[in-house]
């Protein structure tokens, strides 16, 4: 679907240039909810906006459905952006139309005939659950339905793909649970393909398929969203999942622990149909160790169950060398964050 | 002193000559204001338009187009209106055929507001947010679009606001291009209320200005408001 080549952005600036992105490559499938997580300024609006040309890469290619972005300019590009929709942070609608006439705006642009632009806002309306706004102003709407409003606009081409950057950073976590749920419903529904960008490790747990972590101008980790969970590799990646699932000791807990002669703290991430299965038994039992409990929770993962375990492991060395098999074994990841050998 | 006011207002010469003269005058300010508002703003449009768009970051960023625009403007802006109005009078011999009367004060009403619209113009559509720009964009406005679609209607209310000021400065305008030949109410202050020391004819034009102009900015505010939907 889309195909991010090696592309890097420099920015010239008065005091030299700047690299906003490096080297970046990404292949994002059809019907994928495609996040990309990275800390403020890590350069993930200017990624977004190099998929619609909006920011014009220094290198690389971006070829959409095929098409080579990079290549095209005037009306060719104004005719690729409109099968491509787009929502903001902070909606960016025209405060001069109504919520209807906000939803025809793209389709006024695409210089579709009234008739058809009218049917189509009412297709969209009660898509988004506005039916009862239509002739409201954006100023007189929540923060939640104002990207309602974003969202409708976006799909009114009926686009191949939704950009969606920092689409819920400018609303309270309940409303943000509202904005994804319907953002998952359309993909679903009409197998969209949506690139996600974001600060927030909660939105990607809540809808994306695959992600990929953004770091100071580079892609730093990429994989589906349960292998990324999983099994983060870089630090920034690990403090990205830690952050929905705290799974960090207290400091004073460390110190006591650590005097435990032969133990091993570890971290169990676990997924599915793993979350269901007596695995704390299994070790006490067919590995001969004690296992002592600290920290647990578990928590869906766009559809399927998650689950961190945080373990004091005691035994032989054998006996903990079987532990680590038996885990291995399930299919569980583990990360050991002391050792007391 | 008394007596020679009831006696001047109980003469019927009095007020004859009142309506020969003022409903005369009147209209001649009202057309001066009104096609002079209207040209300027023809005017005025396009370059604020242009000072917008090719700025740094616009939609058609073009620095020697904005500069050399910007300076011809401050150029105009800065000559002041008894000076451009003489200046002028060539050309405005050229296009109306002669240099008094009504419609010759509107060249120089006109060329002098122009430079004043687009700025004014400029102000209101720099207003406009970048997002909503580039949300546009993103769905595929060509540049035209952006102008017409986004930058007018979203400035609509901010311009309104523009227009009101303009008229009120054109009326002071007219009155001294009237004090030069151009007719209207400013024509009558001075002919009548200075040079014949008729300071009941003074009061008359000045209070009928003052009439129009509280009309004009109640009918801005009123519909700057009612296009405002913030
Ligand atoms: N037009 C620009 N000119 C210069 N630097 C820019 C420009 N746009 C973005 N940057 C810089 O690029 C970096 C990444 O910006 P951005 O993509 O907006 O980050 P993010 O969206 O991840 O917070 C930031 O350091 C920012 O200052
Ligand atoms: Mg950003």
């Amino acid at each position: 679907m889309i195909q991010i080549k090696n592309l890097s952005k420099v920015f010239k600036t008065p005091n030299g240039s700047f690299t906003a992105l490096k080297d970046i490559n990404l292949h994002i499938p059809k019907g994928s909810v495609y996040g990309i997580i990275g800390l403020s300024g890590a350069g993930k609006s200017t990624l977004i906006r190099c998929i619609n040309m909006l920011e014009r890469p220094t290198k690389g290619e971006v070829i959409l459905n095929g098409q080579n972005m990079t290549l095209l300019t005037g009306k060719e590009l104004r005719q690729a952006r409109q099968n491509i929709g787009m929502i903001f942070q902070h909606f960016n609608l025209l405060e001069s139309r109504t919520v209807a006439d906000n939803i025809a705006f793209p389709l006024e642009i695409a210089q579709w005939p009234k008739k058809k632009i009218a049917a189509r806002v009412q297709e969209l309306l009660p898509l988004v659950g506005l039916e009862q706004k239509a002739d409201a102003y954006p100023a007189q709407l929540s923060g939640g339905q104002k990207q309602r409003v974003g969202i409708a606009r976006a799909l009114a081409t009926n686009p191949a793909v939704l950009l969606c950057d920092e689409a819920t950073s400018a609303l309270d976590p309940q409303t943000t649970v509202s904005i994804l749920e319907l953002l998952k419903e359309i993909n679903e529904k009409f197998n969209l393909t949506i690139v996600i960008i974001t600060h927030e490790m909660k939105v990607i747990k809540e809808i994306c398929t695959d992600v990929a972590v953004i770091d100071q101008a580079q892609i730093v980790e990429k994989g589906s969203l349960e292998s990324v969970f999983l099994s983060p590799k870089s630090n920034i990646a690990k403090e990205f999942v830690a952050s929905v699932f705290p799974n960090k000791l207290p400091p004073q807990l460390l110190r006591e622990l650590a005097q435990h002669p032969g133990s091993q703290i570890v971290n169990v991430n676990f997924l599915g149909s793993a979350a269901s299965e007596p695995i704390i038994s299994g070790l006490i039992r067919e590995c001969g160790i004690t296992v002592n409990i600290l920290y647990g929770s578990i928590d869906r993962l766009r559809s399927t169950l998650f689950g961190v375990l945080t373990l004091e492991l005691q035994g032989s060395p054998e006996n903990l060398a079987e532990a680590h098999r038996y885990l291995a074994q399930k299919n569980l990841a583990v990360e050991v964050i002391h050792n007391g050998y | 002193m008394d007596t020679n006011l009831v006696a001047m207002f109980s003469d019927p010469a009095y007020w004859e000559s009142l309506a020969r003269i003022i409903p005369k005058a009147l209209n001649e300010t009202i057309y001066m204001v009104i096609f002079s508002t209207f040209l300027a703003y023809v005017l005025g449009i396009p370059m604020g338009v242009f000072l917008v768009i090719t700025s740094a970051g616009h939609i058609l960023p073009n620095p020697w187009v904005e500069r050399t625009l910007g300076t011809v403007i401050n150029i105009f802006r800065s000559i002041p209106f008894i000076i451009l109005m003489v200046a002028l009078i060539p050309f405005t011999t050229m296009i109306v055929g002669t240099s008094i009367g009504t419609t010759a004060a509107i060249v120089p009403l006109v060329v002098s507001a122009a430079p004043f619209v687009a700025r004014l113009v400029e102000s209101s559509l720099r207003e406009v947010s970048p997002g909503v720009i580039e949300a546009a964009l993103s769905m595929g406005a060509s540049p035209w679009q952006i102008i017409y679609k986004v930058l007018l209607p979203e400035a609509k209310s901010s311009l309104i606001l523009g227009v009101a000021i303009t008229t009120i400065n054109i009326i002071a305008y007219t009155a001294m291009a009237g004090a030069v030949g151009g007719g209207g109410l400013g024509d009558v202050a001075i002919q009548y209320g200075y040079n014949r020391y008729r300071t009941d004819m003074m009061i008359i034009t000045v209070l009928i200005l003052v009439v129009i102009v509280q009309v004009i900015q109640w009918l801005g505010t009123t519909l700057a408001q009612k296009f405002s939907h913030r």
